[in-house]
């Protein structure tokens, strides 16, 4: 699905990810932890294309495209989602007609024709009640005046509205309380299949407890240093990173 | 592309035959093109255009083509005595080579060949020009409802859903011919609200105005369709001085869309209209346009004048809302106004206003508060881009006798790069103690952080660009008609298609 290899990146001058190494295969969910600073946000925003990262050496393979040829939408678009740690606010666009372009811009990469209108609807109904999304907040402006946990919830909703084949979800748990971080591992738990893959990115072990990885992975300046099963998260939960 | 290279050569050709002189040869070719024409071939509209230069007898020569009654000519003769001893306003913040006024043609008219009572019977070059600028008759069909009083260089040529609106007693037609035919209804109006001497272009059209639209809806009547009117410039050196009038009666209802576009030109265009509006005791009247006339190429080159002077005023508990849409013409220079000369009277104005490459724009309202508990809301967005300058202007006046006045304002701005200009200029006169203003500003940059989201979820940039924006521009969209939001809402996008930087 996701073979990274020998990743270099870098923000003007400072050199955050040096030589990183991961493979993630289809079905599988990987964690990715690590102290502050360790570049696991830079991962993030090197996958999906954001502009300010330069990528210096080493190649993105994402289900047989290279991933680094490609441009933020059409990464988004092949199937690779990103799951904000800071969803921003689109004043006047609504919740709706953003899902809608968003499908419509995908389905025509695909080929196909634009989503019918009941078609659509259904599919809201589905994905917004996996993730308790009330029609209140599906009717409002992107992300405009939701709480911290109504924004991390809308984006599992889309997550969930673009069936994405990678979802990275960039320190979904930060600003969660307790029954946030509940309903948005359930709607993440329910996209779960042997297809899609997950990365997830996170500071502390709480989250692992709901959503269970296959594999974790110990970021650190920007290589990964040590990589195991569930049971590493428990260990470093336990004893911190200075351990490894 | 080829045929529209050959097409502009041609009207260029045929302006230079004008000032020329006619030789044997042109009068060779002015017979062919006229022949073809009767057999409903596509060729040019045949122009009958008044030789650059403004004058006494120029005034004249429109008047007497227009077979106009003397008094109309007096006001003229009077409007163009008063705006040879003015001059051109500087104090606008906008910078362009003065027009040359004396190098105008003041008169271009399409011949009229015969009496058109339907759309069919419509010069097939005229539809072709419409469905070139995405105006077909027949989609303007089909947005039932709508009646089209088209205007293409400064007559009207075809008239729609006259007989319907006849029943209800609303007259909808020319200015020209409200002149021959309703005079008396002229002559008590024009130049009530706008008068000759109100500024300098304002007196430059009432000298010669060629034409426009007149609208009077009766005492109690609610005009059941939107009354629209397309406007375009066709001839090349050829200002464009529409005056419209329109009278809303007591108790009746109308909303009124007018939209514009002018083909690519290489030589500054000028366009100095007048709009007037009486909305007379419990009248409301709904003024709409969307304005897209050629900006200009990303150096500044050519592009349209718009210096407009548009006014209404509202009486005893009437209403008046302004909803402009402006996104092209190189320098604008507008601001739709209401005098609130009656008490709980109502104006709005709304407005979205783009600019982008070298295009400025100085625009804005004017809300005088005469009558008590007059109320007014101005809404405006700015969107900048490319290395434009985008100004909002506006003044809110509260006179001694407004008692309990209100007004709410909004003015946010938009940056779109880092090289284009925001400025706002509001002005505030409050004369009266029990007067409630309030006044928001914003200005922000369009954020990376926006795109980026939106592109993470599969849209394209552009795509981006036009969401946020229109997002941005919604509550404004929101009070435009539906046929006409979805047409500002496809031009915000194109105006602003690679333009943040």
């Amino acid at each position: 699905m996701l073979k990274i290899k020998n990743l270099h990146a870098q923000v003007g001058d400072t050199k955050i990810l040096n030589g990183l190494d991961l493979e993630v295969g289809p079905g599988e969910v990987h964690a990715i932890m690590g102290p502050n600073g360790s570049g696991k946000s830079t991962l993030a925003s090197v996958l999906s294309g954001r502009e300010d990262y330069e990528v210096t050496d080493g190649s993105v393979d994402f289900d047989g495209v290279d991933l680094l040829d490609m441009d933020a939408s059409d990464r988004a678009r092949e199937g690779l989602f990103l799951a904000f740690q800071y969803p921003v606010e689109i004043p006047g666009v609504s919740n709706m007609n953003f899902m809608k372009a968003a499908i419509n811009g995908k389905r025509a990469h695909a080929g196909l024709d634009p989503i019918k209108g009941n078609d659509f609807l259904q599919k809201v109904k589905e994905c917004a009640s996996l993730v308790e999304l009330d029609g209140r907040l599906r009717d409002r402006s992107v992300n405009e005046g939701f709480s911290g946990g109504e924004k991390k919830r809308n984006e599992i909703f889309q997550m969930a509205m673009l069936e994405p084949k990678l979802a990275v979800l960039d320190e979904t748990d930060s600003g969660l309380d307790i029954d946030a971080l509940r309903v948005v591992s359930q709607g993440v738990n329910a996209m779960r299949n042997s297809d899609r893959s997950f990365m997830v990115i996170t500071h502390y072990q709480r989250l692992l407890d709901h959503i269970v990885p296959d594999f974790v992975h110990v970021l650190s300046e920007g290589k990964i240093v040590k990589s195991g099963g569930k049971e590493l998260a428990l260990e470093l939960e336990e004893k911190g990173y200075d351990w490894i | 592309m080829q045929t529209e290279l050959v097409d502009a050569e041609r009207v260029f050709l045929f302006d230079r035959m004008i000032q020329m002189g006619q030789t044997e040869e042109d009068k060779l070719l002015n017979e062919v093109t006229g022949k073809s024409y009767e057999f409903g071939f596509t060729t040019d509209i045949e122009s009958d255009t008044i030789a650059p230069g403004l004058n006494e007898d120029v005034i004249r020569e429109i008047s007497a083509k227009k077979n106009e009654p003397e008094w109309m000519l007096e006001w003229r003769l009077q409007a163009f005595k008063v705006w040879s001893k003015m001059a051109e306003p500087k104090w606008a913040h906008l910078q362009y080579p003065k027009p040359d006024l004396q190098a105008i043609s003041y008169y271009s008219a399409p011949k009229k060949k015969k009496e058109l009572k339907s759309l069919d019977e419509v010069d097939p070059e005229l539809r072709k020009t419409m469905e070139k600028l995405g105006i077909s008759l027949e989609e303007q069909k089909r947005l039932s409802g709508v009646a089209v009083d088209f205007v293409m260089d400064s007559v009207s040529v075809a008239t729609s859903f006259k007989e319907k609106l006849g029943d209800l007693g609303v007259i909808f037609c020319s200015l020209s011919e409200a002149v021959q035919e309703h005079p008396e209804l002229v002559k008590k109006y024009i130049g009530t609200v706008v008068p000759q001497k109100d500024n300098y272009y304002a007196a430059l059209n009432s000298a010669v105005f060629t034409d426009g639209s007149f609208c009077y809806i009766p005492k109690g009547v609610r005009c059941p369709m939107e009354l629209s009117t397309y406007f375009r410039i066709n001839e090349a050196g050829t200002g464009q001085f529409e005056r419209t009038l329109l009278i809303a009666d007591e108790g009746s209802y109308v909303s009124y869309l007018e939209g514009c576009t002018a083909p690519q030109r290489d030589e500054n265009q000028l366009h100095a209209a007048v709009v007037e509006i009486v909305s007379l005791d419990d009248a409301e009247v709904k003024y709409s346009t969307v304005q897209n006339w050629y900006p200009g190429d990303e150096n500044g080159m050519g592009g349209v004048y718009n210096f407009v002077t548009k006014r209404g005023i509202c009486h005893h508990r009437s209403k008046i809302s302004w909803t402009q849409v402006e996104t092209g013409s190189a320098v604008t220079w507008k601001y739709p106004s209401c005098i609130l000369k009656g008490d709980d009277s109502i104006g709005e104005f709304f407005s979205v206003a783009v600019t982008n490459n070298m295009q400025q724009a100085d625009t804005g309202t004017k809300m005088i508060h005469l009558g008590k508990r007059s109320r007014s809301t101005i809404i405006s967005k700015g969107i900048s881009a490319g290395n434009s300058q985008n100004s909002y202007r506006g003044l809110v006046k509260i006179h001694p006798g407004a008692t309990n006045a209100r007004n709410f304002s909004v003015c946010d701005s938009l940056l779109m790069s880092s090289n284009c200009g925001a400025h706002t200029f509001p002005y505030i006169e409050a004369s009266n103690p029990t007067a409630k203003i309030e006044h928001e500003a914003t200005t922000s940059k369009i954020g990376e952080d926006q795109i980026f989201y939106c592109q993470q979820r599969g849209i394209d940039e552009e795509e981006a660009i036009g969401l946020i924006v229109k997002g941005y521009a919604k509550e404004v969209l929101n009070k435009l008609p539906m046929e006409f939001a979805v047409e500002a809402q496809k031009l915000l996008t194109i105006s602003l298609e690679g333009s943040v930087g």
